[in-house]
């Protein structure tokens, strides 16, 4: 028992690995941040893509397709690996000379948009047709209805699950440590090897819960606040 | 542009199959300017599947329609520039959820006929006025009543200034009480000389505002005439009998 408290809950080490494991972990935070946006955009974009109608646009929905199948088919370690390990071996100008940084913001962002691509593409579908036709008949084109009338509404409705999205996103920053970001999970692990302590473990962990909990919270204020107004419509 | 002969809208053998159901068989009709048509007739007769041929909601296999002198069913129309000119309004209302009533109104306006907000918000305000809604500009449909959200509709329509209007049964989702407020709009619409197609089971109204009545059957039109002919004085048994089951539901 005694053991255990001093690996894991020594409030020594904890003090002691605090500030590296704290350097490190904003390094999770800038991660999470830049690959937050793009995956927000690029999914989006996608999306979109995959929606389009007629046949000209087939090749570039089967390529979307295509994508979202892959990327959401494969864990984040071994897409991290092949970018962050893979592509500087190529000695492919300018790809395979940036940081690892970068190698695992892009990453995090394949595997991602993935993700966030089938939820914009569930909000798109549950705007009803009627919203387009209505916009179609007025003379907007098809661009222009999407923009002003379906998309506003269908990303309205996905927030809660993009924001549950983003919590996974936050955690699986970590993964990224394995190919050379010395970040938070990548400290504690070099304390832990250093000391022979895992507590700093528990300080990222800290850090992590710190970031996703409030997320999470706000997450079920704007289901909760959905559904009150949904209430009030069906009165 | 167009001869003096020549009708506004005219639709020529027109048929209309969703796989192997044929909604609309070989219709011929034709609509004059400032005429107002009545299409009546049981659900699934073939009323709104007309009237969105006419805007290209649904594309036409077989037949031709022509809008302002211009044949629209050979694919090489330009849809948008035709839907400028043809206002629609739906029985569900289909009000844009997330736009106030202001902005509702004036989408159209400015991202079509490239309106400035400000001259968009002022054509706006004078129709909102005209049917006496002008202090709902800035709410959101949800709190509006069925019937006011209709005539928000209407007017959102009209704000593209159309030369033709579809009406698709636009009180059939209204409670009673509400139906008459609609109907006024529309009957200040026809008596400004709108042209307008209004499928509808409101008969009474048909027959007051109407130019022309037809009465779709099974997407045939079995029977077309002034108001008078159809409901005094049928010729087919059809509607008789359409007629009398609407007379025995109390609602001519």
């Amino acid at each position: 028992m005694r053991r255990v408290l001093d690996a894991f809950f020594s409030p020594h080490a904890f003090r002691q690995s605090l500030p590296d494991v704290w350097a490190g972990f904003q390094l999770n935070i800038k991660l999470m941040v830049v690959a937050e946006i793009l995956v927000l955009a690029l999914a989006l974009g996608i999306a979109i893509v995959r929606g389009l109608p007629g046949r000209p646009a087939g090749p570039l929905r089967a390529l979307a397709v295509v994508y979202t199948d892959f990327f959401r088919g494969t864990p984040l370690i071994i897409v991290a690996f092949m970018i962050g390990l893979g592509v500087p071996g190529l000695r492919i100008h300018p790809i395979s000379y940036q940081s690892n940084f970068v190698y695992g913001v892009a990453a995090l962002t394949l595997v991602y948009t993935a993700y966030v691509t089938e939820v914009y593409r569930a909000g798109i579908e549950s705007v009803h047709g009627s919203q387009r036709m209505a916009a179609r008949s007025l003379g907007l084109t098809y661009g222009q209805a999407m923009r002003y009338v379906v998309l506003p509404q269908a990303v309205r409705r996905v927030v809660p699950p993009l924001l549950n999205d983003f919590v996974g996103l936050q955690k699986d920053t970590a993964i990224i440590g394995t190919i050379g970001v010395i970040e938070a999970q990548q400290q504690a692990q070099n304390f832990a090897s250093s000391f022979f302590n895992f507590t700093g473990y528990l300080v990222a962990a800290v850090f992590f819960i710190f970031m996703t909990i409030p997320l999470a919270r706000f997450t079920d204020h704007l289901v909760a606040q959905r559904e009150r107004r949904e209430r009030a419509l069906a009165i | 542009m167009s001869a003096p002969t020549q009708h506004f809208v005219e639709l020529r053998s027109v048929t209309k199959r969703f796989g192997d159901n044929v909604v609309l068989k070989s219709v011929d009709l034709t609509v004059d300017e400032h005429e107002v048509i009545c299409l009546i007739g049981a659900s699934g007769s073939g009323k709104s599947t007309l009237l969105r041929c006419v805007n290209l909601l649904e594309k036409v296999e077989e037949g031709t329609i022509a809008v302002d002198g211009q044949t629209i069913t050979n694919g090489k129309v330009d849809i948008n520039a035709l839907r400028r000119k043809i206002g629609i309004v739906f029985q569900a209302y289909n009000l844009f959820p997330h736009m106030t009533v202001m902005e509702n109104v004036t989408l159209a306006p400015r991202k079509v006929r490239d309106l400035s907000k400000h001259s968009a918000e002022e054509e706006a305000s004078e129709l909102l006025g005209r049917i006496g809604l002008l202090d709902k500009r800035d709410e959101y449909p949800d709190r509006l009543s069925g019937g006011q959200q209709q005539r928000v509709a209407i007017v959102r329509a009209l704000a593209m200034n159309p030369k033709l209007m579809l009406l698709d049964e636009v009180t059939s989702a209204l409670d009673p009480q509400l139906v008459s407020e609609v109907l006024n709009l529309i009957r200040q619409l026809a008596g400004s000389g709108m042209t307008m197609m209004i499928a509808t089971h409101e008969m009474s109204f048909a027959r007051e505002v109407a130019d022309k009545v037809c009465f779709l059957d099974a997407g045939v039109i079995l029977e077309e005439g002034a108001p008078r002919e159809i409901f005094s004085s049928p010729r087919e048994e059809r509607t008789r009998e359409f007629l009398a089951r609407i007379i025995e539901a109390g609602r001519l």
